[in-house]
């Protein structure tokens, strides 16, 4: 079975982070499986599973040239996983709120609450400084029913959260 | 009838683009039999097309009425399809017996209208949308040598997105 590490990368946006990370990967020997790599606030994030080659012993080692050429700081974990694990969300939930604090804790902690597993969110402020708005995307699977989901978050409208429950129908073709 | 074999990615072959059909014969039809059969066997498929088992041949068959509550015209045989009009977009995730273990976001025209020719060789116009609408857009990219992953967006795309009404124009 493959050994897997999950490495972690941050630091300032600019151009080649990836090409000059995967390439000090690929010439140690290192395979890459699954990875979210994203800008947030202006850094760029990578998370990446990584195995074989120098894994995981020297690979900060091979990687601390890069990271400090680029600015980028390093964390790895040894990690239980492995590819082909996906699970297929079956709802997506679309949040949209003036910015305040509590709005992820409150969706999620309704969602929790009925048994909703989060696969993937994604959250961004928009608007301008004056009036932020909050935007969040959740693909998750959950065995209730879009009803019962909807129920769940029902309350949070009188919090000025719009919240919206649409079941994700995957077309297999 | 037999299931046949279904080809999957890195396949080349998938990135052929189909001939159309110019004999409407038996063989045709026991064809489109044993690839009706092909679908309905493994993961719940709403549609497949020929070249998926190695017969570039512009056929494809959609069926989505096992899907509860939504419009649809049931089993469909479309030999030649030419989508005429789009209208509309919109995200919806698709997976592929061609591309295993891997789902994806995609855009695709939410209203189109198709000719087609049926098993026989008589023409049928067809109006559609959503769930039918997007399996139909799918099985046709398959005819021309595409596959969804060709069209996957990020899912961040979608918090952008608003709903914009075109005619007579393809999907952006």
């Amino acid at each position: 079975m493959t050994e897997w590490s999950m490495l972690t990368l941050v630091g300032e946006d600019r151009p080649g982070i990836v090409a000059k990370v995967t390439d000090a990967l690929y010439k140690a020997g290192c395979t890459l499986g699954e990875a979210s790599m994203i800008r947030l606030g202006g850094n760029f994030t990578i998370m990446m599973m990584v195995s074989g080659g120098v894994c995981p012993r020297d690979l900060e080692e091979v990687l601390s040239p890069v990271a400090a050429a680029l600015g980028l700081r390093v964390h790895l974990d040894s990690v239980d996983g492995g590819l082909h694990r996906h699970l297929t969300p079956n709802v997506q939930v679309r949040v949209v709120g003036a910015d305040r604090a509590g709005i992820v804790a409150k969706v999620t902690g309704a969602l929790a609450a009925v048994g909703f597993n989060i696969l993937e969110l994604e959250s961004d402020v928009a608007g301008d400084r004056r009036q932020p708005v909050y935007i969040m995307n959740i693909q998750g699977y959950s065995n209730a029913t879009i009803e019962a989901l909807e129920q769940a978050v029902a309350g949070l409208g009188a919090d000025g959260i719009a919240v919206d429950v649409a079941p994700v129908e995957t077309l297999i073709g | 009838m037999a299931i046949l074999d279904v080809l999957t990615l890195p396949d080349p072959r998938l990135r052929q683009a189909s001939q159309p059909v110019t004999r409407f014969d038996e063989e045709l039809r026991a064809f489109i039999d044993d690839l009706d059969e092909t679908r309905r066997v493994g993961p719940a498929a709403v549609g497949i097309a020929a070249p998926q088992v190695g017969r570039f041949q512009r056929i494809a068959i959609v069926d989505v009425s096992a899907k509860k509550g939504i419009a649809s015209h049931g089993f469909l045989v479309l030999v030649n399809p030419e989508i005429t009009h789009w209208e509309g977009f919109e995200i919806g995730r698709e997976g592929c017996l061609s591309v295993p273990d891997f789902t994806g976001n995609v855009i695709r025209a939410t209203r189109i209208r198709l000719g087609a020719r049926d098993p026989l060789g008589e023409p049928v116009e067809l109006e559609m949308e959503g769930f039918e609408a997007r399996a139909v857009q799918h099985e046709i990219d398959h005819l021309d040598g595409l596959l969804f992953v060709d069209r996957v967006v990020s899912r961040r795309t979608d918090l952008f997105r608003r709903k914009v009404y075109q005619t007579g124009r393809g999907p952006v």
